[in-house]
């Protein structure tokens, strides 16, 4: 459907469209969006995940026609949406625990889908379970690939910000190489997190067969709430990772979040793209490249990649990498994703980048 | 009703109790830039506004608001040299938008709809002379009549147009868009008398109790340039040579046209005589880059298969040839005599080496001032220094086109205006001019700009049937969406959509957003992302 | 057949709480495998599958975490939930356990009592049960598997009565897998004592709410104090939900507390858990050689019933509460509670530890301690009761030099042997 947009002011980059289609509009355009995650939340100035999470969520709220519940793990967006006596949610929401969220989720579908049965309901609630990288790739793992295997109508909707930003930015699987953080700091003479370390969590989603697996950004708002809106269609486990920049953990002016999300999409960094049941169906192609060093360069937790005293050999390496990624997933041109792309990790680990 | 344990539980959007607005010490606020296709415009027309409801497919209010500046636009987009797009920010990403294509095409469609203007609510009962009904007249008569005064015009020429109907060839304008936009004015009241110079000014003003007067007197008198000429070649000026075209459709000249000049009337000429069999070849002393005719006509001209001399004068002119004397340009870029002479074939020599305004009957004014030969104006009220008489057009300091006379036409009716009130007009300051590098051009998609179906080039070099058609309706609009609406909203919601607060209001079709300084925590997010530079962050008042 | 025939069967324990709970008709089962609790969840899955429990979905997650946590969503998605576990998964779900109790779902979890390792162990004790003393659930210990099943049917309406979830405590193997002839209600009694649930609050699209907040200082120990409200609140629903259960089913299960002949008795036992059967018969044999001590059997562990305890034991000076598990550096786990239950009454309150990692507790054991409670023995508050020092010996003289003495071991005893090592 967006292929056949036409319009050649803004095409579908921007939010809205006043000139679309109203059925072709974002539901953040709309006057009346639901703003499940309303004002008064107290994330950080220029929040990634507080954005990503209204956008994603207003998304499922559309598909589903409101009858959605959320639970949350332990972790910033949790923290600063409810904190008592103040909530920022406006649909049934629930935080049990950091790590078992996916099983949380699994536990209120089963409920809902019995509510439903016992009370002649037609409609079923839908449930999202929602969790930052640390609740997800880590501590959550084994609960979200218990939740991927049984195939609960659950989706895991995975808010990346590289790190653990709640309990003051430390590592986690899915922080980037070479990334500062509290517990690697940019000392020694490898600064940064470990090369050959962390894991691809999309790709081990895939594995499980899902349904739909999916990455975004918070810089590509019609694609996200397209994939939201797809995952939404799906029944069963679903899994979608968005990129959500943190202004204070990543050492970025609150003003370039979504700039941000975006240079990480444009440089291969944070390849974007779509998989069901297993196999990658669809790739957004990057639209004007840029080389890594733009992305890093606005980033205080690469400025030891970027600054005077830089390595170039290591900039080098994350280009690479970038590379990989651009030739793995197929992000550039017309070029097909390869049909079992890798994980960069496995390619720094055989020091192939 | 459920009962909910105390802390735990929590109602929803409880969280709008809590004003974080009191975190920001950064304040996001609109700015107003003014797009550089605006600044450029000389008739002030705000592009910007009207492609937006352009983009929108509601053709007659863009018309309209086009029209509040200049109410020609089927000529404009016809023979304005567009200079806009020249500076349009389109530019740096693509191509310039087709502005001039989409004027054109409004002003069509308001001719095809048989738009109208609309007559002045009030009339003012004021009388308001006009003299000249070239552009500079008709769009002071224009803006007067939409003030509610009653406006005569009164017209040396045969018919109303001034140099858009004697000096802008038939395949540039075709001559019925132009006597219906005239119509449209007269619809709205204005009488036009043509067929009379007025010699005694002061005596016309007075017995016909005008109030005021606005002098409109055009570059009618093609400049002289001596050239040394034998008894037998054949001499004309440009502006005789347009004029019998026009009124006779043909000339009687011979075949090998020497033109002299470089503006565009020298092209206009040029082109004119390739119509009718001739074959003209262009005499200019500088060289492409210095010359001042449009580039786009002039390539027009070129693959119309006219030719050019450049770095060229006419040193003397004999029955069948012409003595031409080579130039070189200095480091200030004027050309100088090198001594080098050569011979150029020709039958005839047209001069079209500027034109001048016939500025006698002004002379008689007691008190009317000069400077060279320009009449001195108050540059907001373009206000001669005779109290009551203005003076707009070729005729006082400034760009010798059309939109520049349409423009200086607007503002002399909106000093005659204010000066009937009694009062002084001053022109509001202008806003910072919208920089590309205030954009976000990201947002913005690729897209070339539409080419303009054009006429097979054999055809159009033996008639005068016109050169450029107008855009489809569907590639107006493509071309109007191409706007990047610079310095300016144009409801794309990105800053609606992209605040992680939720901290902006979205106020509905054409009104709008407004920040919501209550929960807004000044990140900055949407003047990071707004694509017009329509936002910026100013320190808050701590 | 008359009524008390009527579902009578001759069945294992774990077959008797799996019907009971399906009587319960829970919406949501979820559990991972340990033993001993497998049988359970086995039947309950096998139940589900086979049709015989309707609209209930049965969720084998990939651990006891996962059972905690999808329990906690489907409770509080407004689903009446199931699950159970024992021992080290008992643990592995403690922070799911805290976090229900603390939202105030109404799940209920059997507890296959077994001990922790290391060393690994899979036999019955109470140290898994009583880990959790303090995560703010209810915790019902059951004497026999006809109690097992009457107080799981009553466990889901004392949870959502009070608001919290309740933890039924079996012990592991001694009564899973015992056979045993058991009185099941009808369905028609349980849904009489037992409406479809409707949950206080829950996640509803209609009515939306957020639960789990963060709750900082300011009304921290306010949470606190209502959730210990509900937990005094929990003594008298447990009494009036045992009444009424009693009044449909002609059952005799339950309560916070069982006395039995105590009347006059001179010596009481303070037992949890199936131990109080095997005691009672070896008290009636004493009973018959004109011995008279009480038992009292603890039902309700949390939350401790000290009024009625105290009124139980009410002049008896000679109390032995025998104790299945201990804590380490300190002594009795459920002496010290009974001390603050008599506090004042100049009672003699002494633990005997016995039945550790699946250490038989005989009619000769419980024999044991009242004749060593009789000789004043119990002179210490904590006493090493079934202990072997033959075994013990074998290591301790090669490796420290020193010996302990046959027969039970008080506090002292073992302190001095350290002492003795030290020196």
């Amino acid at each position: 459907m967006l292929e056949e947009i036409k319009f050649y002011q803004t095409g579908s980059n921007t939010v809205g469209n006043r000139l679309l289609n109203p059925s072709m509009r974002t539901i953040q355009a709309s006057g009346d969006r639901p703003n499940t995650l309303i004002s008064g939340h107290r994330a950080c100035q220029g929040c990634g995940e507080a954005l990503g999470a209204r956008y994603a969520i207003d998304a499922a709220m559309r598909a589903t026609g409101g009858q959605l519940i959320v639970c949350n793990a332990t972790g910033c967006l949790e923290v600063f949406s409810t904190p008592y006596p103040e909530s920022a949610w406006r649909l049934p929401w629930i935080h049990s625990l950091f790590g078992n969220t996916a099983a949380v989720g699994s536990g209120i579908a089963a409920a809902a889908k019995v509510r439903a049965q016992r009370h002649g309901d037609q409609t079923v609630p839908r449930v999202i379970a929602q969790g930052g990288d640390g609740g997800t790739t880590d501590i959550g793992f084994g609960p979200l690939s218990g939740m991927f295997e049984r195939n609960d109508d659950v989706l895991y909707i995975c808010y990346d910000n590289q790190a653990y930003m709640n309990t003051g930015v430390q590592r986690s699987s899915a922080t980037p190489p070479s990334a500062r953080t509290a517990t690697t700091m940019p000392i020694g003479a490898e600064p940064g997190a470990d090369w050959g370390k962390g894991k691809n969590v999309p790709l081990i989603a895939m594995a499980h067969g899902i349904p739909y697996v999916a990455t975004a950004s918070v810089a590509d708002l019609r694609d996200l709430e397209r994939k939201v809106e797809k995952a939404m269609s799906f029944h069963g486990a679903r899994y979608i990772q968005v990129l959500v920049p943190c202004p204070l953990g990543w050492g970025v002016k609150s003003q370039l979040t979504v700039t941000c999300a975006r240079l990480a999409c444009e440089t291969g960094f944070y390849p974007i793209f779509e998989a069901e049941y297993g196999r990658v169906t669809g790739v957004r192609k990057i639209r004007q490249q840029q080389p890594v060093l733009n992305f890093l360069k606005v980033q205080r937790r690469f400025a030891h990649l970027t600054g005077k005293k830089a390595d170039p050999k290591v900039l080098a390496r994350v280009q690479a990498m970038c590379d990989e990624n651009i030739k793995s997933f197929g992000l550039l041109g017309d070029d097909d994703p390869q049909p079992a792309p890798t994980a960069v990790q496995a390619l720094e680990r055989a020091e192939r980048i | 009703m459920m009962t909910k344990p105390f802390a735990t539980t929590l109602d929803p959007a409880t969280s709008l109790a809590n004003h974080t607005g009191s975190w920001r010490t950064l304040r996001p606020v609109n700015v107003f830039k003014i797009p550089p296709c605006n600044k450029q415009c000389p008739a002030g027309e705000n592009i910007q506004q009207w492609l937006y409801y352009a983009a929108e497919g509601d053709y007659e209010r863009a018309w309209r608001i086009l029209t509040e500046n200049n109410p020609f636009p089927a000529c404009m987009g016809r023979v304005c040299y567009h200079t806009c797009e020249t500076k349009c920010n389109r530019g740096f990403l693509d191509e310039s938008v087709g502005i001039n294509s989409v004027e054109r095409f409004l002003g069509d469609y308001a001719l095809d709809h048989k738009l109208s203007f609309q007559k002045p609510t009030r009339e003012t009962g004021k009388k308001v002379l006009v003299i000249g009904a070239g552009p500079a007249g008709l769009s002071a008569a224009y803006h007067l009549r939409r003030f509610g005064h009653t406006v005569h015009i009164v017209e040396q020429g045969e018919e109303p147009g001034g140099m858009m109907r004697y000096g802008i060839p038939v395949y540039r304008l075709p001559r019925s868009i132009l006597d219906a936009e005239i119509d449209r004015i007269k619809d709205m009241g204005v009488t036009i008398e043509c067929g009379r110079k007025v010699d005694d000014i002061i005596a016309e003003k007075q017995n016909g109790k005008y109030d005021a007067v606005v002098l409109g007197v055009g570059a009618g008198l093609s400049a002289n340039v001596n050239i040394p000429q034998g008894d037998a070649n054949h001499i004309l000026t440009a502006l005789d040579v347009l004029k019998e075209i026009e009124t006779k459709g043909d000339i009687q000249i011979a075949r090998r046209v020497a033109v002299y000049g470089g503006g565009n009337t020298a092209v206009d000429v040029a082109r004119s005589l390739r119509r009718i069999g001739a074959e003209p070849i262009i005499v200019y002393r500088r060289n492409r880059d210095k010359m001042p005719a449009s580039e786009e006509e002039m390539d027009d001209a070129i693959k119309e298969g006219i030719q050019v001399k450049w770095l060229s004068t006419i040193a003397g002119a004999t029955k069948d040839s012409l003595k031409i004397e080579k130039m070189k340009l200095d480091e200030t870029g004027y050309p100088q005599p090198t001594g080098e002479f050569e011979e150029l074939p020709a039958d005839a020599v047209i001069l079209a080496a500027g034109q001048n305004c016939d500025l006698e009957p002004v002379k008689k004014i007691e008190g009317i001032k000069f400077e060279k030969d320009s009449v001195n104006v108050d540059s907001s009220s373009l206000m001669t220094d005779v109290p009551g008489i203005f003076a707009a057009g070729d005729m006082i300091k400034g760009d010798r086109t059309v939109t520049a006379a349409i423009g200086m036409g607007k503002h002399a009716a909106r000093g005659v205006n204010a000066y009937l009130k009694g009062a002084k007009y001053e022109r509001a300051a202008k806003h910072d001019e919208a920089k590309f590098e205030d954009m976000h051009p990201w947002y913005y998609s690729d897209a070339p700009k539409t080419v303009r179906p054009m006429l097979e080039l054999a055809r159009r070099t033996s008639t005068f049937d016109e050169v450029q058609h107008g855009l489809t309706e569907e590639n107006a609009v493509f071309e109007a969406q191409r706007c990047l609406s610079c310095g300016n909203c144009m409801e794309c919601d990105n800053c609606y959509g992209v605040c992680p607060d939720s901290a902006i209001n979205k106020l509905g079709p054409g009104k709008g957003y407004e920040f919501n300084y209550d929960y807004c925590k000044g990140c900055g997010v949407c003047a990071q992302e707004c694509p017009c530079g329509h936002i910026k962050m100013v320190p808050e008042k701590i | 057949m008359d009524n008390n025939q009527k579902g009578l069967e001759q069945i294992e324990g774990s077959l008797g709480v799996a019907k009971a709970v399906a009587l319960a008709r829970p919406g949501v089962v979820c559990a991972y495998p340990i033993s001993p609790q497998t049988h359970i969840v086995e039947n309950v899955g096998k139940f589900v599958k086979g049709g015989a429990l309707k609209n209930c979905e049965f969720l084998n997650v990939e651990s006891e975490f996962s059972a905690m946590s999808v329990a906690i969503g489907s409770s509080a998605g407004g689903a009446r939930t199931y699950t159970a576990t024992a021992s080290q998964g008992l643990l592995y779900m403690v922070e799911g356990i805290y976090n229900a109790s603390g939202l105030g779902l109404p799940i209920v979890m059997t507890v296959a009592s077994r001990a922790i390792g290391a060393p690994i162990n899979i036999w019955n004790d109470h140290s898994d049960s009583l880990s959790q003393r303090d995560s703010g659930w209810l915790q019902l210990f059951c004497e026999s598997n006809q109690d097992a099943v009457d107080t799981h049917i009553m466990a889901f309406k004392i949870a959502e009565t009070v608001g919290l979830p309740v933890m039924v405590c079996m012990d592991g193997f001694v009564l899973t897998h015992a056979f045993e002839r058991l009185q099941l209600p009808s369905q028609e009694q349980v849904d009489a004592f037992l409406p479809e649930y409707q949950p206080r609050e829950f996640l509803d699209p209609k009515e939306p709410i957020s639960m789990g907040a963060m709750v900082d200082p300011d009304a921290f120990t306010e949470v606190r104090f209502l959730q210990q409200r509900k937990m005094v609140k929990a003594l008298d629903v447990i009494e009036k939900v045992t009444k009424e259960y009693r009044e449909i089913t002609g059952s005799k299960s339950g309560g916070l507390l069982d006395c039995y002949n105590c009347d006059g008795a001179d010596l009481k036992l303070i037992i949890l858990g199936s131990t109080v059967g095997t005691a009672k018969d070896a008290i009636d044999e004493l009973q018959a050689q004109g011995n008279k001590v009480g038992i009292i059997s603890l039902k309700s562990f949390r939350p401790f019933p000290y009024e009625a305890l105290r009124a139980a034991i009410g002049d008896t000076k000679n109390v032995v509460v025998v104790e299945r598990a201990f804590s380490f550096g300190a002594r009795g786990i459920i002496a010290p509670e009974v001390e603050r239950a008599c506090k004042g009454m100049g009672t003699h309150i002494s633990t005997a530890l016995c039945g550790l990692g699946g250490r038989a507790i005989y009619g000769t054991t419980i024999k044991d301690v009242v004749a060593y409670a009789q000789a004043g023995k119990f002179q210490e508050e904590f006493t090493w009761f079934d202990i072997n020092s033959a075994v013990l010996n074998r290591y301790l003289k090669d490796s420290e030099g020193i010996t302990l003495p046959d027969g039970p071991l008080a506090e002292s005893q073992l302190c001095e042997s350290v002492r003795k090592v030290l020196a």
